[in-house]
């Protein structure tokens, strides 16, 4: 980064030689991300390669093994969930922040648009281990859910430290970020399009999977993406909501590092493949952008 | 189309959706006024979960801990993410595509993966993990938001106004302080607000990267409420959110101005 060429240079009266603007705007930053990111990426791949690897050991690259041990069935089984838990809350995230983006973006008064939407992300500022807890207040066995339930009658549910609610507090956690990609999607939207369409004799059933859907798809592709990456990597709500039968892929290598048998080699493994499979959602999206963008 | 009615199906479930949204706000507010420590039951009207958590010395503490951090590397990252911004929008360069990528990295690697290999580089360094191998490591995403949030700006921005303080006779250093920062100010204050919050809000990264001595608010929290329901937590949540909300709309009025600005 040090040695960047610049090819404009903004001012020909400067005194100094043409490189040393660029390396004291561009260094400080490029130096801290090499050191603080990509060299300590580096080091988790290489000792990701390391057998059985403790704290403090040698790190010495010999073998596949902590790979290896990934693909057992137990530890497959954490990462088979971990996919499950953020398709199924991209799914939840998309079904319904796209009627609330859609609301908000085509529908609602257009001086109230900004208010709504602020109002609706502003629960994302609040604390993330707290918007946790407060689910478990709501979600336990004696909690707000089951007094509601019990004072109309209807048999309690039994949602805490399971699946379900893991889902919904993942869903909570994430929503404002999916309805937030949409509803910048939709607003971009042209409108006359909408109405070419109605005018041609489109249902509006038609006119919303032929014009509307086809229009925000990069919006929507978008939203996916982050909400499927942030889903995957999740720790707070599958610990603190999931109990011990919500065992994920980020739980897995948290235990690695900071519980009580640990194992960094394969720690680092489960962290590469974390990486990983982000890189390739991502890598998939730009692909798919990109057939969208030509076929348009 | 069909007759737009004001109650459409989108606007009840929008609605609804709110509902979801502040459900847990609602519930974690009604709690910390409620006198029963662990019920669900209304016993009555109490202030004394506030006053608790406000006397509370290691809740206290953790947030001295936390705004050290969050402040100190929300400061760093405003100077050097700033900086990255400028110098990417400006200048073309060999492997620019491989710095941009590297710069805007940790907006998209999952959190834990950062903190893992965060605290395996400090180990093999055998740098000893104090708050500021924390304060380093929140750097790295905090510089990122900043780098975003002005990146956007600098695209609306006038290049002419730098141009013309250079022939004027001002040295570059100050045309960049005196013509391109006061430019850049609100979209620099968005950023580290948004740095800001996330900072206070990480859990994962301090978690590997504190040593013994550091306590940050998350921790604390995550200590507390993972063992059982605690009163005082609700009244503690009701403050944040208040205070957080509150910078969220600072944050959002800076945003607005920059996007008014835009259109002068």
């Amino acid at each position: 980064m040090t040695s960047s060429v610049p090819k404009s240079e903004p001012t020909a009266t400067a005194p100094s030689p043409k490189w040393v603007q660029p390396t004291l705007l561009l260094a400080p930053a490029g130096i801290w991300l090499l050191l603080l990111l990509v060299v300590p990426t580096l080091l988790i791949f290489e000792l990701s390669l390391v057998p059985n690897i403790n704290p403090g050991g040698i790190v010495n690259p010999s073998g596949l093994d902590n790979y290896l041990r990934i693909v057992q069935p137990e530890r497959l089984n954490v990462i088979w969930r971990s996919l499950l838990f953020a398709v199924g809350t991209t799914v939840l995230t998309l079904a319904s922040g796209f009627p609330v983006a859609y609301y908000l973006a085509l529908i609602a008064p257009q001086r109230w648009r900004n208010l709504l939407l602020l109002g609706f992300v502003l629960p994302l500022w609040t604390s993330s281990l707290l918007r946790s807890y407060a689910w478990i207040t709501i979600l336990r066995p004696t909690g707000v859910l089951n007094t509601f339930l019990s004072s109309l009658g209807l048999p309690t549910l039994d949602l805490l430290n399971r699946a379900p609610a893991v889902l919904i507090g993942m869903t909570y956690s994430l929503l404002p970020y999916m309805v937030l990609i949409l509803y910048a999607s939709l607003e971009k939207l042209d409108r006359r399009l909408l109405e070419a369409s109605a005018d041609l004799g489109a249902t509006p059933q038609q006119t919303f999977w032929k014009v509307t859907v086809p229009q925000s798809l990069p919006g929507i592709a978008a939203g996916t993406l982050l909400v499927f990456i942030n889903g995957l990597g999740d720790f707070i709500n599958p610990e603190l909501l999931g109990g011990t039968s919500s065992m994920t892929a980020a739980r897995l290598i948290y235990n690695q590092f900071l519980g009580t048998t640990q194992n960094w080699g394969l720690g680092s493994a489960l962290s590469m493949m974390l990486i990983m499979v982000v890189s390739l959602a991502i890598a998939l999206l730009i692909k798919y952008g990109d057939n969208h963008a030509k076929s348009i | 189309m069909r007759s737009q009615s004001k109650f459409s199906w989108q606007a009840l479930f929008t609605l609804l959706m709110f509902g979801f949204m502040y459900l847990p706000i609602a519930v974690l507010s009604f709690y910390s006024f409620n006198q029963a420590p662990n019920s669900a039951a209304w016993t009555g009207f109490t202030f004394s979960w506030y006053s608790q958590f406000l006397q509370d010395s290691r809740i206290l503490s953790a947030l001295m801990d936390s705004l050290a951090v969050s402040i100190s590397a929300v400061a760093l990252s405003a100077v050097i993410g700033t900086l990255m911004a400028i110098g990417l929008a400006r200048y073309q360069f060999l492997g620019k595509g491989l710095y941009q990528g590297m710069a805007y990295l940790p907006l998209i690697i999952p959190d834990i993966a950062i903190a893992v290999a965060t605290l395996v580089f400090l180990a093999t360094i055998a740098v000893p993990l104090s708050l500021w191998t924390v304060i380093a490591a929140h750097v790295v995403f905090c510089l990122s938001y900043v780098a975003l949030s002005v990146s956007t700006r600098l695209v609306d921005l006038n290049p002419h106004l730098e141009e013309a303080a250079l022939d004027l006779g001002a040295t570059p250093l100050q045309a960049l302080v005196m013509v391109l920062l006061p430019q850049l100010m609100p979209a620099i204050i968005s950023g580290c607000l948004l740095a800001f919050v996330l900072s206070m809000d990480d859990f994962l990264i301090v978690k590997f990267t504190a040593g013994g001595g550091v306590t940050t608010l998350p921790m604390e929290i995550f200590s507390r409420i993972r063992v059982s329901v605690k009163p005082d937590m609700n009244a503690l949540s009701v403050f944040l959110m208040v205070t957080s909300g509150f910078v969220a709309i600072v944050a959002e009025l800076m945003r607005q101005r920059t996007h008014k600005k835009r259109f002068q």
